[in-house]
């Protein structure tokens, strides 16, 4: 069935889409759930409408996902635009509201590009076919004489053409085409596709013109900064406003109550300083004194429980991928590797905090926030105060980074709160502090690997475990296993090993855990492809030449899927020729090999495919005299299937070499006592310019698969590469994140 | 009563003279390009210039800010956009956007005092602005590109 509508003929339309103006929509979700909604929606933002084409020419496109600098505020209009042959100078995008009739909306795991691709296509296409109708019309001519150019149909034959805009009104009057009636390009003729366009919004960012969510206000606001219950789970016993008070532009204090266990996206809990603007509100935040209850998460000290998840790891646990017999393997003997691995807690630290403005009013929620998950700000609203998900409207903003972290909207929550108790908008601000120390945190893990490598100096056998609190425990409280992180790099290792088992063993979560960009994957492909190295320099081999060993012939790797992934399977097999040309390409781009490793200067290299993009990288590392790693070269290769962006591909490629560069070099979280230690950049580090990688080369290649992640691929390959190239230049094996925590020297 | 300029306009503010500039900006003047990162002096998002230097203001006071000229990134050009803008729209830098104002306050400052800085200074300058979208690459190349186009 075909699920584009021709809106304009039958609906009411303002805002954007004035009279006259041809608009389509798509309704990309089953259809029971449109007969379950409501209609209350502001009509500029019907959730099905995805397209208007005015009669002055400006083609509205609709972005329904988050744009947090990875492109996919623009990549997928762009692709609306090149299906409909649009003039992309005509171009408007208007952001979404959050409706669950859009479809999933939470920009998270890299699937914008890959999710809604195909139906991008159509309705671009299907609207390009209606012009053509209209313009074959009026000159009395067959559709089939007649092709576009960009805003424009033309008739050859005749040399006339008629524009969009000035067609617009006749194909609004169109029914919609069948859908074996609308061809959609060839590759070959894709204009925007494939090219290298910019951001959309890369005018606005320039000259401080971009709206992001620190930059959103409504008329009559207050200022609010929270000072939140340091240990997870704590309440107030009791306060003392009198000295906040008294700071200029304070207004009052309220208290926020404290979540419902499991947390979710709920509020922490707390104080709110109310004030006329976000400084006053900081500045009153220092003068209060709070006096916090217990909370059974004091007994959290980050130190201990490595220990703990190390000695988990040790242990047998819930199987979770099991090929041959590793037990009997191990019993006929061979040589046996073990290692331990272990990466701490990172926070996410988007440069722009969390921050959001709303108001309640007659027992409906009005809020803008740079969320990557608008629907989640809906839920988690309407749970917290007792409305209907419907009666909450959220904007999308542009948003200042979000890595994971702003798919969860707690700070929303405390606008919209505060607004009830005040009667007015509240802008709350989140501080760099309050940012790190109250963060959903990438979670500290363990890994425990073991195998046994025959005379060939192939593994026979390999084992490995992993254990760290999961993401789940955000969620249910009695959640220890990470059954849904096992896709993350761990129950699909890629290799060609005749005995191999796969474990999680159970954890405790004492701090709120969440996803952070590349996920589980960044400690599972540190481990493995740590592992990987160390075998091969246990086989004396050429750590290329034993990858592309273990990586064995190109094959399909038989997995088991879920049934809800079964789709995903057959599209996305897991293909190791795929992966292996990504090894063989970094390999030749870095001349490896070439340049002799040694003597505080070395190479290594990973190889990981992640939210099904595969990815290898080879990293150039230099050891001074003071231990100071610095990183002159990084070649990356990327099989991403079809590529909406070229450019903006390379660029997520060369970020996510310094984002992983801040987690394998610099970055950790500590607790103690259930406190988190660390609290703006000075004592949380991230990689700066002096220390970055100093090149990134990027490899993307040619494919016409269909289309991969490619916001989050590029982290986890990352940081294994560059231990191992610590491991070539000085023969020091490191087995910990992040690698400041060493001497090397 | 304070008086200074913003962007070639005088102003005047009688406030607590312990408010950093940032959050006048921000919050009562509404020049919102320049933003909020760290609040410490760590990470250069909130970059403006006074008096012609770059300085964070966040953690200049307003008190500090008596009888100078503070440039946003809104005042940076009156006509169209300044090289520095220029280059990093062609070499396409931003990912998220978030630090960029900053980035290029910070870049303008270094062209005006080194009009054609190798990669070192660059880094010795640049090293205090973050990106945690870790386009330090293009920022780089950028700030070569308009260094060719000031000369
Ligand atoms: S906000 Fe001023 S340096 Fe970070
Ligand atoms: S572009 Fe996102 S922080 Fe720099």
């Amino acid at each position: 069935m075909n699920n584009i509508q021709n809106v304009s003929r039958r609906r009411f339309l303002k805002g954007s889409f004035v009279a006259g103006t041809f608009v389509l929509g798509a309704r990309l979700v089953p259809e029971p759930l449109w007969a379950a909604a409501s209609s209350a929606a502001p009509v500029v933002f019907q959730p099905d409408i995805f397209l208007g084409i005015a009669s002055d020419g400006t083609v509205t496109i609709v972005a329904h996902r988050s744009e947090m600098g990875c492109g996919s505020r623009t990549a997928l209009p762009l692709v609306v635009a090149d299906e409909l042959d649009a003039d992309w100078s005509k171009v408007k995008i208007d952001q979404a509201i959050g409706d669950p009739r859009y479809g999933d909306q939470d920009t998270d795991g890299s699937h914008s590009v890959r999710s809604y691709f195909d139906q991008m296509r159509q309705i671009g296409a299907t609207a390009r076919v209606m012009l053509i109708t209209a313009a074959a019309k009026q000159w009395g001519v067959s559709g089939k004489e007649c092709t576009t150019e960009p805003g424009f149909v033309v008739h050859k034959a005749s040399a006339r053409k008629l524009s969009y805009g000035g067609l617009a009104a006749a194909a609004a009057k169109l029914p919609v085409p069948k859908k074996e009636d609308v061809l959609l390009k060839k590759r070959s003729e894709w204009r925007y596709i494939g090219k290298d366009n910019a951001l959309f919004d890369l005018p606005d960012i320039v000259t401080g013109k971009a709206t992001f969510g620190m930059d959103a206000n409504m008329p009559g606001m207050v200022y609010a900064s929270i000072e939140h219950p340091p240990v997870l789970g704590q309440t107030i016993k009791s306060y003392d406003d009198k000295e906040a008070l008294k700071i200029p532009g304070v207004k009052q204090t309220l208290t926020i109550s404290p979540f419902k266990p499991p947390h979710q996206f709920q509020p922490l809990g707390g104080v709110a300083v109310i004030a006329d603007h976000t400084w006053a509100a900081f500045q009153g935040r220092k003068a209060l004194k709070i006096d916090w209850d217990a909370s059974p998460n004091a007994v959290y000290n980050s130190d201990q429980f490595r220990k703990t998840l190390e000695s988990t790891a040790r242990q047998p646990g819930k199987v979770v991928r099991n090929v041959g017999d590793v037990d009997a393997a191990f019993a006929k003997g061979g040589k046996i590797i073990e290692a331990e691995y272990y990466t701490p807690h990172l926070a996410h630290a988007s440069m722009e905090p969390p921050v959001a403005v709303a108001e309640y009013r007659d027992g409906k929620v009005l809020a803008w926030a740079p969320t990557q998950n608008p629907q989640a700000v809906q839920e988690t609203i309407a749970g917290v105060m007792g409305i209907k998900k419907e009666d909450v409207t959220c904007h999308v903003t542009l948003l200042g980074g979000g890595f994971g972290r702003k798919s969860k909207p707690d700070q929303v929550a405390e606008a919209a709160v505060l607004s009830k108790q005040l009667g007015k908008p509240v802008k709350v601000v989140w501080s760099r502090e309050d940012d790190i120390k109250f963060d959903f945190f990438h979670s500290v893990a363990a890994m425990y690997l073991k195998a046994a490598i025959g005379p060939d100096g192939k593994p026979t056998a390999w084992l490995q475990r992993t254990v760290y609190p999961p993401i789940g425990s955000t969620f249910d409280v009695n959640a220890k296993y990470a059954d849904d992180e096992m896709g993350l790099g761990w129950n699909n290792l890629p290799f060609d090993i005749p005995n191999h088992r796969a474990e999680n063993g159970p954890a405790d979560a004492h701090v709120r855990i969440g996803w952070f960009r590349s996920v589980a994957n960044i400690y599972h492909a540190f481990a493995i492809h740590s592992f990987a190295d160390e075998l091969a320099n246990a086989a004396n081999k050429d750590s290329v030449q034993y990858l592309l060993e273990l990586i064995g012939p190109p094959r399909r790797v038989p997995l088991e899927y879920k049934p809800e992934e079964q789709d995903e399977a057959k599209r996305y097999p897991l293909d190791t020729a795929r992966l292996r040309r990504v090894v063989e390409i970094v390999a030749e781009k870095s001349g490896w090999g070439k340049r002799p490793s040694g003597k505080g200067h070395g190479f290594g290299i990973a190889a990981h495919r992640s939210f099904l993009t595969y990815v290898a990288t080879v990293v150039e590392v230099e050891v001074d005299g003071d231990g100071q790693v610095q990183i002159p070269n990084v070649w990356t290769a990327v099989d991403a299937g079809t590529v909406v962006a070229p450019d903006n591909v390379r660029n997520q490629f060369e970020g996510a070499a310094n984002f992983a560069a801040s987690l394998a070099l610099l970055s950790e979280i500590t607790v103690t006592n259930g406190v988190v230690n660390q609290g703006n950049f000075g004592d949380y580090k991230l990689i700066r310019m002096d220390r970055a990688a100093r090149h990134t080369h990027v490899y993307v290649v040619e494919s016409d698969a269909p289309p991969a992640g490619v916001g989050e691929p590029g982290v986890p390959p990352f940081a294994p590469a560059l231990y191992n190239a610590v491991y070539a230049a000085t023969g020091k094996r490191i087995r910990e994140m992040p690698l400041s925590k060493t001497k090397l020297v | 009563m304070i008086r200074f300029k913003v962007n070639g306009t005088e102003r005047t503010y009688d406030g607590d003279p312990q408010m950093p500039l940032l959050w006048y900006l921000r919050d009562i003047a509404g020049f919102t390009g320049t933003k909020f990162g760290c609040g410490m002096a760590l990470c250069g998002a909130c970059t403006v210039h006074q008096n012609g230097d770059a300085v964070r203001s966040c953690s200049v006071s307003m008190g500090e800010v008596d009888g100078t000229s503070i440039t946003t990134i809104e005042g940076l050009s009156t006509k169209g956009l300044h090289p520095v803008q220029k280059a990093w729209m062609e070499i396409k830098v931003p990912q998220c956007g978030y630090c960029q104002t900053g980035q290029i306050m910070q870049a303008v400052a270094l062209l005006n005092q080194n009009h054609n800085p190798s990669d070192q200074e660059i880094d010795a300058v640049m090293s205090g602005n973050l990106c945690r979208c870790g386009t330090y690459q293009r920022i780089r190349a950028a700030i070569h590109q308009a260094a060719k186009e000031l000369a």
